[in-house]
C-alpha cells in the first residue's frame, strides 16, 4: 500500500467523537476522552509492541552505527554474493556490499523523507482543511473542488511525474525531490479529516459561546477548535508516515526516487530484484525491515484511532 | 438519477480538466529546459530537440501549451516516445494484457475481501475476525514493492507453484500470481470496510425487524444485511483502481507482462519523458471515468442516492 | 386462506382454549462490560384476543426488551433470557427449536416499531420488503406476492397503493412508513400485535390517525393488542388494560379504567399526574423527581422507594414488594398500596 488515498472510512478515524462534547459527562470533566484513550492505550499490548519498533527504527535511523561497523559502502566485487558471515550477518550483494549494513543504514533516507514530507502534508492539510471548514461557503467550495482535482490522478502516477521533474538535476540525490513530492500529494486525506472535524467543531456550543463572546478566528481556532480535531488528525499522519516510508521506496523501486549513491531500502530492494535467483537475502532483508518498518507505524495509528474512538469500547 | 448524473458528469469534467492541468504543469512550466528535463540524463541531438520543441509548442506560451496538449488528448493523438513509437499504438498494445490481469485482480482481491469481511463482520471479536485483523495488518504492511518480488522469490522461483514470469500471450494461469499479487493490494481496505460496515448493518433496526419478520438468519445476512454492506465497498472500487493503476507499474515490471504498467516502467527507467507524460495522462482519464462509473454504480445501489 | 394459514403454520402443541398470550415471570439481561444490566425482571401479563393490552413506563424501563424477548429477536449476545415463560395458546415459544420458533414470527406474534424510516431496509422497495413475507412463509411467487402487498396497502389506508408498492421507504412521509410498517405487521394475519410506541417518532395528528388505523384493524381481526408507550395519554381511549412497568417489573396491572380512577401504586399514580391536562392549563405539572435506576444496580427493596413519597424502612429492604392482589383483576407491587388507592 503506497497510495495515501487509501485511508478509507474505515481506515480513518472517527472525526465526530473527540469533537463530541458527549454530553454530561465532558463538560464534568473536559479531559476524560483524552483520559479514558491513554487509559485504553496503556492496556494496548499492540500499542506498545508499535512503540517499541518505532523507538528501535528511529535509533537505527539516527544512529546506524550502534547496530554496525561495517560500511555500508565499502563493498567489493570479490565478496559477491559471499554467505552470512559473523561480521556481515546477512551475507553480501551482487556488488560485493554488506547487506546488512546496508539494511541498517537504509533507514535513515526512508525515515528522514517519510518524517519531513509528513509533517510538509499536515501542514498542507492544516492550512487547507481547515480554512475550508472554517470559513465554509465559497472559500470551502473552492478548496473542496480542488481537493477533488488532486484526488483525481491516482497518486503513484503524479508522484512519479513530479519526482522525475523535481530530480531532473543529474547531481542530486534525489532525497529533496522525494520528500516534497511526497508531501505535496500526500495531504488530501488529512485535509479532508481536519476539515469534518472544524466542521463539527463549529458547530458545539462552546465553540459559539466563545465567538459571542468576541473570540476572534486566530484564537477560536488555536484555543477552542484545534485541539478537538487533534486526535484524529495524528492518526492519519502518524498511518501516513508508514505510508510515505513504502511510497519512498516504491519510487526509488521505480527510478525517480533516491539515486547516485544514497542508500535506502527501496534502492536496495531495486537493485536486488533482477538477480534474486542468485541471491535471495539481499532482497529479502531490506523488503523485511521496510515491511516491519510500515507496519509499526500502521499499527500504531490503529491503536490510537480505537483508543479514540468509543464505538469499539 | 439524471439530476445526479449530469452533476458528477460535470464534477468529472472539472477535475478532468485541473487533473490534465497539474500532471502537464508538473511536468513542463518553469523549467529551464523542459527537454532535456524530459530526457534525463541521456543527451538530446538537436534535431529530436526541434521535433519535440514542436511536438509540444514549448515556443508557445505556457497556457497555449497546454491547450495543443489537451487538444492532443482529446482528438487521441498522445505524441510519440523518444523511441519514435506512436503513444497511441504503444497503448493499443499494452492494454489487453493489463485489462486481463487487473480484472483478474479485482475479482480476486473483491472476492476474497467481501467473503473474508463478512465472516469476520457476523464473528466480531471472535478468533476468526482477530486473526483477518491481523492479516489485514500485515498486508497493508507489505508495500507491492516488497510484496511482488517476495511472492515471485517465493511462490515463482522457491516452490515453483506459479510460473514465474508471464510473457506477452500470457494464460490465465502464468497471470494468476501477479494477479493476487495487486489483488492483495486492495484486500485490506475493502476487508476492512466490508466487517465494519457488516457489523454495523447487523445492529441496525431494519434486521430486527427482518428478524421480526421470521427471516432465515440466511436470508436476513445474505439478503438484508450484505446488499447494505455492500454499498461502501463499491464505493471503494473507485479509489482502489488508483492503487491498481501504480500496482500495475510494480507488478508489471516485476513480472515481466509486456502491460500499460511495464511500459510506464521501462519509460520512466529509460528516461523516455513524453511516453511518461502521455501514459500518464491516459491512465488518468481512465482512472477519472472509472470514477464516475462507480458513482454511478453507487447510485444503482443506493435508492436514497438515486432520487436525492 | 383459513386452511392455507393452517397448513402453513400449525405450531405444534397449540390448545385453542388457553390464553392467547401468556408471560410469566419473565427476566431478561444484559451481559456487557460494564456488569450485568437486568433489562427485564419478573415481567408478567396476559392477553386475550380482541384485547388491548397497555405497557406504560418511562424510557428505559424494559419495554421494549420485553417486547423483543417475547418476539425472540433479542440482541443476543448481550441479551439473554434467564428465566420466565413465553406461552402463546398453551405453548412456551421460549422452549421451541429456532426453526419452529420462527414461524410464530410474523404468522402468530408480529411487531410494529418505533422508528419505521430505520426500521424498514432503506435499499428495497417497500413492495419487496412486504412481498418477502408471502415469498418465505406461504412460498407464493413474486407476481402473487406483489399483488397481495398492494391489497395489503390498500388495507392501511395508502393512497395510490398499486404504484407506490414500487418505492423506497424514504420516499415516503413518517405517516405513511408507519402504515407500511403495519401492513408487514398484519401480513399474515397475525393473532397478537406488538406495537413498540408506533406513534412516538409522528406529529399529534397523524398518531391519532395511526392509533386509529390499528384499533379499526385490530377489531376486524380479532387480534390481542399489546401497545407499548411511555405516553399515558395515548392509551386511554385505546387500551383495555395497562400494565404499568418499572426497572423491568410490572408495578401495576389493571383494567384501564381503575387505574386512571384510582392508582394502586405511586408509580403509577405520579405517571397520571403527569399527564397535561386541559383543565389544569397554567398548573405545575406534576414531573417524578429523580431518575429511573440504573439497570446495572438497582436497590435493594422496592426499587422505587428512592423516588416514592410512600416509602417507610420496609420498601429499603429485601424483599421487593411482591404483587399484591389488589381486586380480582388487579395487581400492585407496593407494601403501601391500600394507602395509595384510598389517598
Ligand atoms: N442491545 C442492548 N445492549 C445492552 N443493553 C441493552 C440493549 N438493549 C436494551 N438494553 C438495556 O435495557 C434497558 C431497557 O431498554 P428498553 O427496553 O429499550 O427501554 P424502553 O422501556 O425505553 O423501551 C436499557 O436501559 C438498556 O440498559
Ligand atoms: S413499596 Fe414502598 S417504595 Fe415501593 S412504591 Fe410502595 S411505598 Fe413506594
Ligand atoms: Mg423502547
Amino acid at each position: 500500500m503506497s497510495d495515501p488515498s487509501v485511508i478509507t472510512s474505515s481506515e480513518a478515524p472517527n472525526t465526530d467523537v473527540p469533537t463530541d462534547p458527549g454530553g454530561p459527562l465532558k463538560t464534568d470533566k473536559p479531559r476524560s476522552l483524552a483520559g479514558d484513550a491513554w487509559r485504553d492505550l496503556r492496556r494496548n499490548w499492540i500499542f506498545w509492541a508499535a512503540s517499541v519498533l518505532v523507538l528501535i527504527i528511529l535509533l537505527m535511523a539516527i544512529w546506524p552505527t550502534l547496530f554496525t561497523s561495517a560500511d555500508p559502502r565499502s563493498c567489493a566485487l570479490s565478496r559477491q554474493y559471499d554467505g552470512p558471515s559473523g561480521s556481515a550477518y546477512f551475507g553480501y550483494n551482487f556488488q560485493g556490499c554488506d547487506t546488512f549494513a546496508r539494511t541498517i543504514h537504509g533507514a535513515r533516507a526512508s525515515i528522514q523523507i517519510a518524517v519531513v514530507a509528513t509533517l510538509l502534508s499536515g501542514l498542507i492539510a492544516l492550512v487547507i482543511g481547515m480554512s475550508s471548514g472554517y470559513f465554509g461557503r465559497w472559500v470551502d467550495a473552492i478548496l473542496s473542488r480542488f481537493i477533488d482535482v488532486v484526488l483525481g490522478i491516482p497518486f503513484l502516477l503524479a508522484a512519479i511525474v513530479l519526482a522525475k521533474r523535481l530530480s531532473a538535476d543529474p547531481q542530486n540525490n534525489g532525497v529533496w525531490a522525494v520528500t516534497v513530492t511526497l508531501g505535496v500529494l500526500g495531504w488530501t486525506t488529512a485535509a479532508r479529516i481536519m476539515r469534518s472535524s472544524v466542521i463539527s467543531a463549529k458547530n458545539q456550543d462552546y465553540v459559539a459561546a466563545a465567538r459571542m463572546l468576541g473570540a476572534g478566528p486566530g484564537r477560536l481556532m488555536l484555543r477552542h477548535i484545534l485541539p478537538n480535531s487533534a486526535a484524529p488528525f495524528v492518526v492519519v499522519l502518524t498511518i501516513l508516515l508508514g505510508i510515505n516510508i513504502a511510497s519512498e521506496a516504491t519510487l526509488s523501486f521505480l527510478g525517480v526516487g533516491l539515486k547516485g549513491n544514497a542508500i535506502s531500502w527501496g534502492i536496495s530492494i531495486a537493485e536486488a530484484s533482477p538477480y534474486v535467483r542468485t541471491a535471495a537475502a539481499p532482497l529479502v532483508w531490506p523488503s523485511v525491515f521496510l515491511a516491519v518498518t510500515v507496519l509499526a507505524f500502521i499499527m500504531l495509528g490503529d491503536a490510537i484511532r480505537d483508543a479514540f474512538d468509543p464505538k469499539l469500547r | 438519477m439524471f439530476r445526479y448524473f449530469v452533476r458528477r458528469l460535470l464534477q468529472m469534467v472539472l477535475t478532468f480538466f485541473g487533473a490534465t492541468f497539474i500532471v502537464y504543469a508538473l511536468m513542463f512550466a518553469n523549467q529551464d529546459d523542459p527537454l532535456q528535463a524530459l530526457a534525463g540524463e541521456r543527451p538530446l541531438p538537436e534535431n529530436q530537440r526541434q521535433a519535440l520543441t514542436e511536438l509540444y509548442h514549448l515556443n508557445e506560451p505556457f497556457i497555449v501549451q497546454y491547450g495543443y496538449y489537451m487538444q492532443g488528448l482529446l482528438t487521441g493523438d498522445f505524441g510519440r516516445s523518444l523511441t519514435g513509437r506512436q503513444i497511441g499504438d504503444m497503448m493499443a498494445d499494452a492494454w489487453p494484457v493489463t485489462i486481463k490481469l487487473a480484472l483478474m485482480a479485482i475479482v480476486i482481491g473483491a472476492t476474497f475481501a467481501v467473503t473474508t469481511g463478512v465472516i469476520s463482520g457476523i464473528r466480531r471479536g471472535g478468533p476468526f475476525d482477530t486473526s483477518t485483523l491481523v492479516f489485514t495488518l500485515v498486508l497493508l504492511a507489505l508495500p507491492i514493492v516488497v510484496l511482488a518480488p517476495l511472492a515471485q522469490l517465493i511462490f515463482g522461483i522457491k516452490f515453483q507453484w506459479f510460473p514465474a514470469t508471464a510473457g506477452r500471450d500470457a494464460t490465465f494461469f502464468q497471470l494468476l500470481l501477479p494477479a493476487i499479487v495487486l489483488g492483495s493490494l486492495v484486500v485490506a481496505t475493502e476487508l476492512r470496510v466490508t466487517r465494519a460496515s457488516v457489523a454495523e448493518n447487523l445492529r441496525s433496526d431494519y434486521v430486527r425487524t427482518a428478524r421480526a419478520k421470521g427471516l432465515s438468519r440466511r436470508r436476513v445476512i445474505g439478503v438484508h444485511v450484505l446488499r447494505n454492506s455492500l454499498i461502501p465497498v463499491v464505493t471503494l472500487i473507485g479509489v482502489d483502481l488508483g492503487g491498481l493503476m501504480s500496482g500495475a507499474i510494480v507488478t508489471e515490471g516485476v513480472f515481466n507482462i509486456p502491460g500499460v504498467g511495464f511500459n510506464l516502467f521501462r519509460g520512466i527507467r529509460t528516461e523516455d519523458g513524453p511516453l511518461v507524460v502521455g501514459f500518464v495522462s491516459i491512465l488518468t482519464i481512465v482512472f477519472l471515468v472509472s470514477n464516475l462509473i462507480v458513482d454511478l454504480l453507487y447510485a444503482a445501489l443506493d435508492p436514497r442516492i438515486r432520487y436525492e | 386462506m383459513t386452511d392455507i394459514k393452517a397448513e402453513f403454520e400449525a405450531v405444534p402443541g397449540v390448545d385453542p382454549n388457553a390464553p392467547l398470550l401468556e408471560v410469566t415471570d419473565l427476566h431478561v439481561e444484559f451481559r456487557t462490560q460494564y456488569g450485568v444490566a437486568k433489562a427485564v425482571n419478573g415481567a408478567n401479563f396476559r392477553l386475550a384476543p380482541r384485547e388491548t393490552l397497555a405497557i406504560l413506563g418511562e424510557s428505559g424501563c424494559g419495554k421494549s426488551v420485553t417486547a423483543q424477548a417475547i418476539m425472540g429477536i433479542l440482541d443476543s449476545p448481550p441479551g439473554f433470557i434467564t428465566r420466565g415463560e413465553v406461552r402463546y395458546r398453551g405453548v412456551d415459544v421460549l422452549k421451541l427449536p429456532e426453526n419452529e420458533r420462527r414461524r410464530v414470527r410474523a404468522n402468530q406474534i408480529a411487531m410494529i416499531f418505533q422508528d419505521a424510516l430505520s426500521a424498514l431496509n432503506p435499499v428495497f422497495t417497500v413492495g419487496f420488503q412486504l412481498g418477502e413475507l408471502f415469498r418465505m412463509h406461504r412460498g407464493m411467487s413474486r407476481a402473487d406476492a406483489k399483488k397481495r402487498s398492494i391489497e395489503l396497502l390498500d388495507q392501511v389506508k395508502i393512497p395510490a397503493a398499486a404504484s407506490r408498492v414500487n418505492d423506497f421507504p424514504h420516499q415516503f412521509s413518517g405517516g405513511m412508513r408507519q402504515r407500511v410498517m403495519i401492513a408487514m405487521a398484519l401480513a399474515l394475519d397475525p393473532e397478537v400485535l406488538i406495537a413498540d410506541e408506533p406513534t412516538t417518532a409522528l406529529d399529534v395528528t397523524v398518531q391519532a390517525q395511526i392509533m386509529g388505523l390499528l384499533a379499526e384493524l385490530q377489531q376486524q381481526r380479532n387480534m390481542g393488542l399489546i401497545l407499548i408507550t411511555h405516553d399515558m395519554g395515548v392509551v386511554a381511549d385505546v387500551a383495555d388494560r395497562i400494565s404499568v412497568m418499572y426497572a423491568g417489573k410490572v408495578v401495576e396491572e389493571a383494567p384501564v379504567y381503575d387505574i386512571y380512577s384510582r392508582p394502586a401504586h405511586p408509580y403509577a399514580k405520579a405517571l397520571l399526574e403527569s399527564i397535561p391536562r386541559l383543565d389544569m392549563k397554567g398548573q405545575q405539572l406534576s414531573v417524578i423527581k429523580g431518575l429511573p435506576p440504573a439497570l446495572t444496580n438497582i436497590p435493594p427493596g422496592c426499587p422505587f422507594n428512592p423516588r416514592c413519597g410512600y416509602a417507610r424502612d420496609v420498601c429499603r429492604q429485601d424483599p421487593p414488594p411482591p404483587p399484591y392482589t389488589v381486586a380480582a383483576d388487579r395487581t400492585a407491587r407496593c407494601h403501601f398500596w391500600e394507602e395509595v388507592v384510598s389517598s
